[in-house]
């Protein structure tokens, strides 16, 4: 019995969260429809004239992306550390950050992908021309990346507290501003005709730091956690 | 003990001087313990005594105030990846997902551990009694059911020292036989098993010790 690789272990995790995921759908869903309702209310709510809702459109898609991510992070680690699936990771003799580090790409498979796949709708109810819907799903998959990790950490941290939600948000909200304050501004930029090049650099950028720093932060918390 | 190679005279794990505060309370007060390869070691005390805070100082889970956890001679601060890789713990919780199937959960947590193949989970699964359950999502498993199937992890995990923290809880007559049998197996291979217990396994056995906590 040889012990398994980083990559085989990742792989499993991996597999193991799908599978928890495809017989939980229902939960898997609700931050896809929460994006999709919320942006699609605001043409209902503010006016259907297209110059309106264009100016808007970046804000709106970028508020509603992270707010989506932040509605499934409270069940991102609190399940396995409640069922003792935790404590035996800590035990496992694996770097407990590239297991969370799997766990945490599953969540964006999950809730940040879906995202991405369905901007087009979204921009098209929002009224973004189709010359702007690549930018956008770039910047949605780069930015949802980095929401991802900045949330893990959070979700790692606040996962011994009881209701932490409320202090989740207030913890991870703020730290994600960069990310929030870029991804609107090259939806803005590309649909002024101008280059994006800049704030998709620093989009990128951000989540090459936040993936390899994050998951060290992740166990570093999530050992504090298990503790208690 | 300088030499940075396991002490083969050293026992396999020695504990000296534990102490532990939980809140305000003073609850292990200097615990002393060695265990040999080969030993069965079962601490016992009232409810609340601190038997599980123990055990997981011991598995290196909860830092303590003061003390050493020493394995083979070495502290386990310094040897913590050769530790784990001999050490299979099982809590109160049995760390299973109510959606997998009983054969899914023992293949995922297993196989962060050891690379296993389907036919050996299936064995231990008829070693355990439960081999007609494989398919079946743990959540339609009994509490029984449940902790055998925590019991065949740790069966597949290789490990020479068990942490069993009330290893059978919810065990019918025929559930604590098999186990039983299982830990004196493992004593005869050289493995050492630490357990908390309410009820005493294997007693009159001469590498059978208990060791009591004091409210």
């Amino acid at each position: 019995m040889s012990a398994p690789g980083l990559l085989g272990i990742m792989r499993l995790i991996v597999a193991r969260d799908l599978k928890l995921a495809v017989r939980h759908w229902d939960q898997v869903v609700q931050p896809l429809i929460f994006f999709v309702i919320v942006t699609t209310l605001f043409p209902l709510a503010i006016s259907p004239a297209l110059d309106e809702l264009r100016r808007i459109a970046p804000g709106v898609v970028w508020v509603a992306a992270m707010l989506a991510s932040l509605l499934s992070l409270e069940s991102l680690f609190r399940p396995d550390v409640e069922d003792g699936t935790m404590e035996q990771w800590a035990l496992s003799a694996q770097p407990l950050s590239i297991l969370l580090l799997a766990k945490t790409f599953t969540h964006w498979l999950l809730s940040g992908l879906p995202l991405v796949l369905m901007s087009p709708v979204v921009g098209t109810a929002l009224g973004l021309p189709a010359s702007v819907w690549p930018v956008l799903a770039l910047s949605l998959a780069l930015g949802t990346g980095s929401l991802s990790i900045l949330g893990a950490i959070g979700a790692a941290l606040t996962v011994a507290v009881r209701r932490g939600n409320v202090l989740l948000a207030l913890l991870v909200l703020p730290l994600e501003m960069p990310v929030l304050i870029f991804g609107a501004r090259a939806v803005d930029l590309a649909m002024q005709g101008e280059s994006v090049v800049g704030p998709l650099n620093l989009m990128a950028a951000l989540l090459l730091l936040f993936a390899s720093l994050g998951p060290i932060a992740m166990a570093a918390a999530m050992r504090i956690s298990v503790e208690t | 003990m300088s030499q940075p190679s396991s002490d083969s005279t050293a026992p396999l794990l020695r504990a000296s001087a534990v102490h532990l505060w939980r809140g305000d309370k003073h609850l292990l007060r200097g615990v002393n313990l060695t265990l040999q390869r080969g030993e069965l070691l079962q601490i016992v005390g009232p409810n609340g005594v601190g038997k599980t805070s123990l055990l997981r100082c011991l598995a290196g889970l909860l830092p303590m105030e003061s003390g050493e956890v020493h394995w083979e001679g070495r502290p386990i601060s310094e040897c913590r990846d050769v530790y784990q890789r001999a050490l299979a713990y099982l809590a109160h919780a049995n760390a299973l997902k109510n959606d997998l199937t009983a054969l899914e959960n023992l293949r995922f947590s297993v196989g962060l551990r050891c690379t296993v193949t389907d036919e050996m989970l299936l064995d231990t699964l008829a070693r355990v009694q439960i081999a007609h359950c494989a398919d079946l999502p743990a959540r339609a498993l009994s509490a029984g059911q449940k902790r055998r199937l925590a019991i065949a992890r740790v069966l597949l995990t290789n490990a020479t020292l068990w942490i069993l923290d009330e290893p059978i809880t919810n065990l019918d007559v025929a559930g604590i036989e098999l186990f039983e049998r299982c830990v004196a197996e493992h004593l005869e291979r050289g493995g050492a098993v630490l357990t908390a217990a309410h009820q005493l396994l294997l007693t009159g056995r001469p590498n059978v010790r208990t060791l009591e906590l004091a409210a």
